[in-house]
């Protein structure tokens, strides 16, 4: 009754090619849109922005970028974690100014950026590692890659850890946030409003969803998918796997990298490299992609949303309304995600996203049953 | 001889004790790949769980003691008696029986003919939720492991104050083994000889063998798939109730545990995922590296704990020059 | 033998141009086995060249070879004049060399339409950035490479299909997807490998009506691996004859047909 394609004909291929075809969904868009631009930032308050809606923006972006490297060009990558820091780490340093030494003597050191571009220059440094880290995907594949990308995620972690220059020397190793501002408007720092951070993340989320679907609509996704389908083939029709490669690692670590340095500096404003970005941190952002959907940017969304309401709801209801013991609810936590794993990848492999897909489809005829 | 080179030697003998330990986790998930194509993220968690259960039944605890009471309200803990360490071991291989059963019959069986990629993330979906099933059932804090043949006559325990270690004397110098080392090696090598033997010259190593190399050929020679693969979970099981005996009683059962999978693998990366003797070698290489890199550049030149991250150096490297392994098969592609 | 310089105007009005591909003395070996011994012969510009034998006579691998997936040990490819110099098998697609696959290598996670426009991809030379805005050169470029891979699905008349997932059609729609997937990278050269293997007498007709049109219309040199000697006899201009990795037999549908090496061949007659 509500979603009907009667009349509604693309004419042209820039029609038939754009990213919501059917016209309800274009509105139901512009709705979405409406709301979480000019709505929430009045009504929001700083328990839902810092349980729900940042982690949901901030884990979107990682959900992107990962996607990218492992559904649109199954590259498999358990490195996310390391990455994230990367980004951290380099926002902060650009943040406070990055001090250039050399034989011990201090020769300069850059202003400080200002919390826009210290965060881009945080996607920026990520992405330049995840090229340095991406190489072995030329000559490793499947399993040995995922593995090899742990090399990554663990020697980021320990550099982090030892490299005292990362974390400007300070005697607790943790990393904080300057307060900074934008036009007058904090959004670092224990003060800052929740409707600035948000607005800060929400701008950041929806220009990666943007250029995340414009790259993968085009010839670079088809190269990303033609390798993941099957990267002989892909190679002997005239894809560079090299480029194509390398190209899906510096995309989805720039990604990443904007992940982290908005989950350091916006999000929880001071970090611990060991226990922020651990290869826990890794699996959750795969997770969030397998639950999602693979090779989908609604299912970037839809995972990400699904594994940050997950704990706060087993939390309301486990300890709010059952009254147990928050170890039990962790434990269960693991329990609950590791079934929903498996059941996903049982059932629907494609994930959230290939169910909507199929609902859409069954909403097409509602109420009729064919 | 001089202190420099005797020190260097001693840490050369414990990375290869060291190696030997890593080798047989590494063997768990050769097993399981060999006879499924699965990649089996969970081996450690099974190690864990494993031994947990071991402790548990042991010790007479109540399985989901906490979770019980916090729904009911109750407050048991112990059923009060005490199982002979033998018999615990026993019991145990049944469960980690009960387990592969499960696993194949509740996850596997419905992924036969999945990509390789979407049955190694179910296994890491496996991990988390037997680590939650571990945790809830017997808690998640640290315990002993005490595994004993009669009074007094227990495994030595790393978790002393002060490690059993015996010293020998050799060439004017006094080089310190850990006790358990030695036992987990001796172990460690009667039981890949088992294994050895048991997929080479038994029916059931055969037909395991045969159901590694190709499915389809196996089941048309009368092969029952499903029996081979709850065979090598079992197997898989033992190994890792083994495993995690060792490492238990090295430093303590609780989560840590699980996280030794994670250097399972470079040990996997370097050997090749199908190779038993491959799993021996690439653990050996991996545990004298590791200890020889920290002692001579990591804790002089690099601030130490390089032993996060040397393994999986290690076999990056190697794997950049055969991406096969040392002794994994070579993939050949044709179009 | 004509010479190799001159063109020549076939029967039915189709102008043969002169040699543009030429293999010399290939040899290929995979360890101890020599799949591809000496074998030399050319390859005419517009012409359609067959490339028959029994099975393991190496002739796939001889597509492999020109497509630059084998490298030979010994020997040399020559197109256009000149030596081929050893090249990655993507800088060989873009000198315009495009193939279909034996068992059929189509990417089943998309639909038929992304498919034949993976077939564009050496044509799109947009960068990264100008993808990830859209608006402009990037769509422009889409829309064009577009319209080209529209013409080749009506070419190839599988316009209802072109948004089902491939992994969804049967095995001679595939075969078809993949042909229109190399047609629409405008190849000079097109190595069919076994266009017509599991097909009805119906799809054959079909895929020969293409094979022909697609010469016929745009021109295109191609080579193709059959079995099928009636379509061999009836489609090819010349022939090559491999067996056990040697040349047994090159000329017309005529000429090799009354060879008594290639008869021998296809009997299974023994060889010293």
């Amino acid at each position: 009754m509500f979603y009907r394609e009667a009349g509604d004909f693309n004419t042209s291929y820039v029609e038939d090619q754009q990213t919501f075809p059917i016209k309800f969904d274009r509105y139901r868009y512009y709705v979405v849109l409406f709301i979480a631009i000019v709505i929430v930032p009045f009504v929001i308050n700083d328990y839902w922005a810092n349980s729900l809606l940042l982690p949901f923006l901030i884990y979107a972006i990682a959900a992107l970028g990962l996607n990218i490297l492992v559904g649109y060009c199954g590259q498999v990558s358990l490195g996310t974690g390391g990455f994230m820091a990367v980004g951290a780490y380099s926002c902060y340093k650009f943040m406070t100014g990055v001090d250039i030494w050399w034989g011990g003597e201090l020769l300069f050191r850059l202003p400080e950026f200002n919390i826009f571009f210290s965060v881009i220059m945080g996607g920026v440094m990520t992405a330049l590692v995840g090229v340095l880290f991406g190489l072995p995907s030329l000559r490793i594949k499947g399993f040995y890659l995922a593995v090899a990308t742990l090399a990554a995620q663990f020697f980021l972690v320990w550099l982090f850890n030892r490299v005292a220059w990362f974390y400007n020397y300070s005697a607790s190793g943790q990393i904080s946030a300057p307060e900074r501002d934008l036009f007058g408007v904090l959004i670092t720092g224990p003060s800052t409003p929740a409707w600035a951070t948000y607005l800060f993340c929400l701008f950041f989320t929806v220009v990666s969803a943007v250029i995340a679907r414009n790259m993968t609509r085009g010839a670079a996704g088809r190269k990303w998918m033609a390798i993941r389908d099957m990267d002989i083939a892909a190679e002997i029709i005239g894809v560079n796997p090299l480029r194509a490669k390398l190209t899906a690692f510096m995309v989805s670590s720039f990604f990443i990298g904007i992940s982290g340095a908005l989950f350091f500096a916006v999000y929880l404003g001071a970090v611990e490299v060991g226990e922020a970005f651990s290869i826990t941190k890794s699996f959750l952002v795969l997770f969030m992609i397998i639950i999602g959907g693979l090779g989908s940017i609604f299912g970037s969304f839809a995972g990400a949303a699904f594994l940050v309401l997950l704990p706060v709801a087993l939390k309301v209801v486990g300890v709010d309304w059952f009254g147990w013991p928050t170890d039990i609810v962790a434990h269960l936590q693991l329990v609950i995600v590791g079934a929903l794993i498996i059941v996903f990848l049982i059932a629907e492999p494609h994930g959230i996203a290939q169910l909507w897909r199929v609902a859409k489809e069954k909403l097409r005829l509602w109420p009729f049953p064919h | 001889m001089n202190e420099q080179l005797a020190f260097t030697i001693e840490v050369f003998a414990n990375g290869l004790m060291a190696g030997v330990l890593y080798a047989l986790v590494a063997l768990g998930f050769v097993l399981i790949y060999k006879a499924s194509g699965i990649f089996n993220y969970a081996q450690g968690v099974m190690a864990l769980f494993a031994a947990m259960t071991l402790v548990g039944i042991q010790n007479g605890q109540v399985p989901f003691a906490h979770l019980i009471n916090a729904i009911f309200g109750t407050d048991v803990h112990h059923f009060g008696w005490h199982v002979h360490s033998f018999l615990a071991i026993a019991l145990t291989v049944g469960v980690m029986v009960a387990l592969a059963w499960a696993v194949q019959r509740f996850v596997f069986r419905h992924l036969v003919g999945q990509e390789p990629i979407i049955l190694f993330m179910a296994t890491i979906g496996l991990a988390y939720f037997l680590e939650g099933v571990a945790d809830l059932m017997w808690g998640s804090e640290l315990k002993a492991l005490n595994v004993c043949a009669a009074e007094g006559a227990c495994l030595p325990q790393g978790m002393n104050m002060w490690l059993e270690g015996t010293t020998y004397e050799a060439l004017g110098y006094g080089f310190f083994i850990d006790n358990l080392d030695i036992v987990a090696t001796i172990v460690a090598a009667v039981l890949v000889a088992g294994l050895i033997i048991f997929a080479q010259y038994t029916k059931q190593g055969r037909a395991m063998r045969a159901v590694a190399d190709d499915h389809q050929a196996a089941l048309s020679v009368g092969v029952s798939l499903n029996f081979i693969w709850i065979l090598v979970w079992s197997l898989a099981g033992f190994v890792a109730l083994v495993a995690g005996i060792m490492w238990g009683a090295k430093s303590g059962v609780q989560f840590s545990l699980s996280l030794i999978a994670l250097k399972a693998l470079p040990v996997l990366m370097l050997g090749g995922f199908t190779s038993i003797p491959g799993a021996i070698v690439g653990g050996l290489i991996i545990g004298v590296g590791e200890k020889l890199f920290e002692f001579l550049i990591g804790a002089p030149f690099l601030g130490g704990a390089t032993e996060n991250w040397f393994a999986y150096m290690l076999a990056l490297l190697f794997l950049v020059f055969r991406p096969q392994g040392l002794f994994g098969e070579k993939i050949i592609e044709r179009v | 033998m004509k010479d190799t310089a001159d063109s020549y105007v076939t029967a039915d009005g189709r102008t043969i141009g002169p040699v543009v591909m030429e293999m010399k003395n290939i040899t290929l070996r995979f360890g101890g086995v020599e799949a591809i011994k000496d074998i030399s012969f050319d390859i005419r510009e517009g012409e359609i060249r067959a490339i028959i034998g029994p099975n393991g006579a190496g002739k796939s691998s001889m597509l492999n070879v020109i497509s630059g997936f084998y490298v030979p040990q010994e020997g040399e490819v020559w197109y256009k004049g000149a030596r081929r110099p050893a090249m990655k098998p993507f800088e060989v697609a873009r000198q315009g060399i495009a193939r279909t696959f034996q068992n059929i290598a189509l990417f089943e996670g998309m639909s038929v339409l992304d498919n034949v426009m993976t077939g564009r991809l050496t044509h799109m030379k947009t960068g990264l950035l100008a993808q990830s805005l859209w608006k402009g050169k990037a769509e422009e470029e889409e829309i064009a490479n577009r319209e080209v891979a529209e013409k080749i699905i009506d070419f190839l008349e599988i316009q209802a299909i072109r948004k089902t997932p491939v992994a969804r059609l049967p095995y001679g729609l595939k075969k078809r997807v993949e042909l229109a997937r190399a047609l629409a990278a405008e190849p000079s050269i097109l190595l069919l490998d076994e266009p017509m293997a599991g097909m009805n007498v119906e799809e054959k007709e079909d895929m020969s009506r293409f094979i022909l049109d697609v010469n016929d219309e745009f021109g295109t040199t191609i080579a193709l691996i059959e079995h099928d000697m009636g379509v061999v006899m009836d489609l090819s201009d010349r022939v090559v004859v491999m067996d056990y990795g040697k040349k047994i037999g090159d000329g017309t549908p005529d000429e090799v047909r009354g060879n008594q090496d290639v008869i021998d061949a296809y009997l299974g007659v023994a060889h010293d």
